[in-house]
């Protein structure tokens, strides 16, 4: 995808569909965000970062993972502008253009076993999840300890039933599901590739 | 024997903090010539004024001293109350307990003795106060306007609508100011001489206005509704009664190479012009200082063509004197030059932004001219060093406004808005071109603004960064002259740098190089920039503290059409509630000669700073000289009392400050 900055704003305002331009960087999505706090860029950053252009620099922030979707920006913007919209959009970016900040590595690859799970299943099959993805985070890092962190988690969930070894009732055609999954990534390489034209 | 009632206010605390008021009413009870002395909390509200009415009806007081603020404030308000009870308003006095008091000192009983002191001083003064009458002058109903731009016109064409005659005097050849230099107005869009040009032909065809373009005021004499105005037409070497502005003459002309000011030197113009093509009057003038006839007495090309025989270099600047009631300066503004070199030494330039060094560097009305339909490039914004259209403009916010260090601190009011329409109008023209803003704060207050900037922002795309330019140079890329602007985005925390075609200056708005001239002429004050001062920033907006001149427009600060527009309708409705009395009413508190005892030494003629005192002929019954004596013009006299100094047989006093009234307070004290 060519880099012009024109182009990578335009891209996140179809993702987000939103326009970035209507922001006047008042900070209330700031104000409000619960994880702010922590963030590298909080909200009001990360949309001023896109409206200058420097698209790929938001992406790479951390604070696009440490984001928890839960729209209160989005909710209480004087502008209305999809705040939330445009950090999912960030991420969108960030995984295709492998720029993830590092710290997110394994976010990420969890994200992207739990899509390919509900591809596989046409829903979550839990215990399926678990196993694939601590594989996978093992092979990409090789660190047993990480991959045993949180494994005396198991038994508390568990025992409060949040921890399913038997999979939910299986769903009826899964080819639709799939098809989903298929289409939306179809509209998205056409997408990229009228960008590029 | 003088019967006054003392009364001492409150202020709520303002004085009674500092004052004990009860103590102050109490030791004046004793005064000689004190018929009662009160306190209350609010002497100027509603019932603090009945309460002097009644005890003025009730004791039959003779006069009133109030002790409470400064004069200032309520002097007017206690003598109407004193009127309205039936005393001679002039028997009226007010000891200043309050900013000469109680609110600069802190210890309460030297406060009190202070107080105790000033009353006594106002009541001796009192007692020697004679009653006084106001006084009356007639009128001039006609009214002079200075500066043709928005605001004169309206001004002019409001005054003229109520029937009264008016005189708008214009210093370039054609009336219409900088707007009509404009592109489109902000926040309509809407094109500035389509709604311009239709009043500056109804000023020239007002049967009650005379239009004086090329002209200036050279002399101002007189008073409130007695001024007398000499204006200075300047010679335009054509005969605008002949002309019938058909063009052969400007067309004709072989000197076509002139920088024309009116586009900001971008365009040129003929030695035979006019500034534009809807200038009013359509009547061209011929530059003497680049016209090839005035240089060798050749040429001559004009007068051969003119049909009407109306060129006529024989043409002398003319004086005319016009006697007028009121003045309504409407003199505008200027941008704040940016290049290094400034006529005011307390401001500095911009050498940091290359103004007049790099071609491409302009300033706002330069780029109005350029995007103006009726400009040199007929309205497609070619750069000046090329001619090329740009494809990346930086507009730089600020220029000279608030920046301390450059000697300028307002804010120049509109440049938020009409950097937002530049960026606008240039979008309009180059749909793919890129409009950068350096801007520090917006300041879009007004009907409709902040959304017109947000359009531009959002709807035009201008980008807008937050953060001041630190450096603008030239350098050639690809074979192309770029300006690389250098900046910053506070907002992101990160220097900018832009290469740019081209850059435009939204430069601080200035009053006009002759304002603070004119205004030594009128009398009026200006403050540190030249901008004339209203007599109240909020209670009296339009008004000079030169009795019968009125401002309007940006002479008076920066403002933007519609607010001067305002403006001047309300120096007109000023002038027509003078205009509406027969005679002027005025304090009586001026000069007064004892002409059985002046000698006619003119020691008081040459001290009047108004040129109010003249040397009169005193004549017997049978009209033999007897003597010569000063006597006063009322109307003229500001009652400053220089001519009572200075007299040596004390033949001349002030009324309401006679010298026995003012020895009587000294005395008091001693």
């Amino acid at each position: 995808m060519s880099e012009s900055p024109k182009r990578l704003i335009a891209d996140v305002e179809r993702l987000a569909h939103t326009q970035v331009n209507d922001c006047y960087q008042c900070g209330k999505c700031t104000a409000g965000c619960p994880r702010a706090g922590v963030m590298d860029a909080g909200p009001t950053r990360l949309i001023r970062l896109v409206q200058t252009g420097d698209v790929l620099e938001a992406a790479a922030c951390e604070s696009v993972w440490q984001c928890v979707s839960c729209l209160t920006c989005t909710t209480r913007c004087p502008k209305s502008v999809n705040i939330a919209g445009v950090v999912d959009a960030l991420r969108q970016i960030s995984v295709e253009r492998n720029i993830t900040a590092r710290k997110y590595s394994r976010t990420v690859l969890f994200q992207k076993e739990f899509l390919r799970n509900i591809r596989r299943n046409g829903r979550t099959n839990e215990l399926e999840l678990v196993a694939a993805w601590k594989l996978v985070a093992f092979f990409d890092d090789w660190s047993p300890f990480k991959a045993l962190a949180d494994a005396r988690l198991g038994i508390p969930m568990l025992t409060r039933h949040k921890l399913h070894f038997k999979p939910g009732s299986p769903v009826k055609d899964k080819a639709v599901v799939r098809r989903i999954f298929d289409r939306c990534a179809a509209k998205r390489k056409s997408e990229t590739e009228q960008e590029q034209d | 024997m003088a019967k006054i009632g003392v009364f001492t206010c409150w202020c709520g605390e303002n004085i009674a903090r500092h004052v004990d008021v009860e103590r102050v009413a109490k030791a004046i009870e004793s005064l000689p010539g004190v018929h009662c002395s009160m306190n209350y909390k609010y002497m100027c509200s509603e019932p603090g004024q009945s309460l002097i009415i009644d005890q003025i009806k009730s004791l039959g007081l003779t006069g009133v001293v109030v002790a409470s603020c400064s004069p200032h404030m309520h002097l007017k308000t206690f003598r109407a109350a004193a009127a309205q009870a039936g005393v001679n308003p002039y028997m009226v006095e007010m000891a200043n307990i309050r900013e000469q008091c109680s609110w600069v000192h802190a210890d309460k009983e030297e406060a009190t003795a202070k107080a105790i002191e000033l009353i006594r001083i106002a009541v001796e003064k009192l007692r020697h106060n004679r009653p006084l009458q106001p006084i009356s002058v007639p009128i001039t109903k006609k009214a002079l306007v200075i500066g043709g731009g928005v605001a004169g016109i309206q001004a002019a064409l409001d005054i003229a609508a109520a029937g009264h005659e008016v005189i708008l005097v214009e210093k370039e050849p054609s009336v219409g100011g900088k707007m009509a230099g404009l592109s489109e107005t902000f926040p309509t869009l809407d094109c500035s001489q389509c709604i311009l040009t239709p009043r500056m032909v109804e000023v020239n065809q007002h049967p009650k206005i005379r239009l004086m373009t090329y002209s200036e005021v050279e002399k101002v004499e007189g008073y409130i509704g007695n001024f007398s105005v000499t204006i200075r037409q300047k010679a335009r070497y054509v005969d605008v009664n002949k002309c019938t502005g058909c063009g052969t003459c400007w067309n004709g002309c072989p000197n076509k190479r002139i920088p024309n000011a009116f586009d900001f030197n971008l365009g040129n113009r003929t030695a035979i012009y006019i500034p534009f093509p809807q200038a009013v009057p359509a009547r061209p003038v011929i530059d003497s200082t680049r016209c090839i006839h005035f240089k060798n007495g050749k040429c001559g090309i004009c007068e051969k063509n003119c049909a009407a025989g109306a060129i006529n270099f024989n043409d002398e600047d003319k004086l005319v004197t016009e006697e007028v009631g009121a003045v309504v300066v409407a003199t505008g503004y200027q941008l704040y030059s940016i290049g290094k070199e400034q006529t005011n030494p307390n401001i500095s330039g911009y050498g940091e932004y290359g103004y007049g060094k790099y071609k491409d560097v302009i300033d706002s009305l330069q780029f109005e001219r350029l995007i103006s339909a009726s400009g040199p490039t007929g309205g497609e914004p070619k750069r000046p060093s090329d001619g090329r259209i740009p494809q990346k403009i930086v507009f730089i916010q600020c220029v000279g406004s608030r920046d301390n260090a450059k000697g300028v601190s307002y804010c120049s009011k509109i440049c938020c808005m009409y950097t937002a329409k530049h960026t606008m109008l240039y979008k309009h023209k180059v749909h793919d071109g890129e409009a950068h803003v350096f801007y520090m704060d917006i300041r879009s207050g007004g009907k409709k603004y902040d959304e017109f900037v947000r359009r531009a922002i959002e709807q035009d795309g201008a980008l807008y960064h937050r953060g001041r330019v630190s450096k603008i140079t030239e350098e050639e890329i690809d074979g192309v002259r770029k300006l690389i602007v250098r900046g910053a985005d506070t907002l992101t925390g990160k220097p900018v740098t832009v290469e740019a075609d081209m850059v435009v200056l939204a430069c601080a708005m200035t009053p006009t190089d002759g304002a603070t001239a004119l205004a030594q002429k009128l009398s009026v004050g200006y403050d540190e920039y030249g901008f004339l001062s209203e007599s109240h920033p909020k209670l009296r907006p339009v008004e000079t503290n030169s009795a019968g001149v009125f401002l309007c427009g940006a002479c008076q600060g920066p403002k933007d059409i519609p607010e001067s527009v305002a403006q001047a309708s309300a120096a007109a409705a000023k002038v027509l509630v003078m205009f509406s009395q027969d005679q002027l009413t005025r304090e009586p508190e001026i000069a007064h000669v004892d002409e059985s005892l002046c000698a006619a030494c003119c020691a008081c003629v040459q001290a009047c700073p108004y040129e109010a005192i003249a040397i009169e002929e005193v004549l017997d019954r049978r009209g033999n000289l007897v003597k010569y004596t000063s006597r006063v013009n009322p109307g003229l006299c500001m009652g400053c009392g220089t001519c009572v100094a200075v007299c040596p047989s004390k033949s001349i006093d002030l009324e309401g400050f006679t010298e026995e009234e003012v020895y009587a307070e000294i005395e008091s004290l001693l």
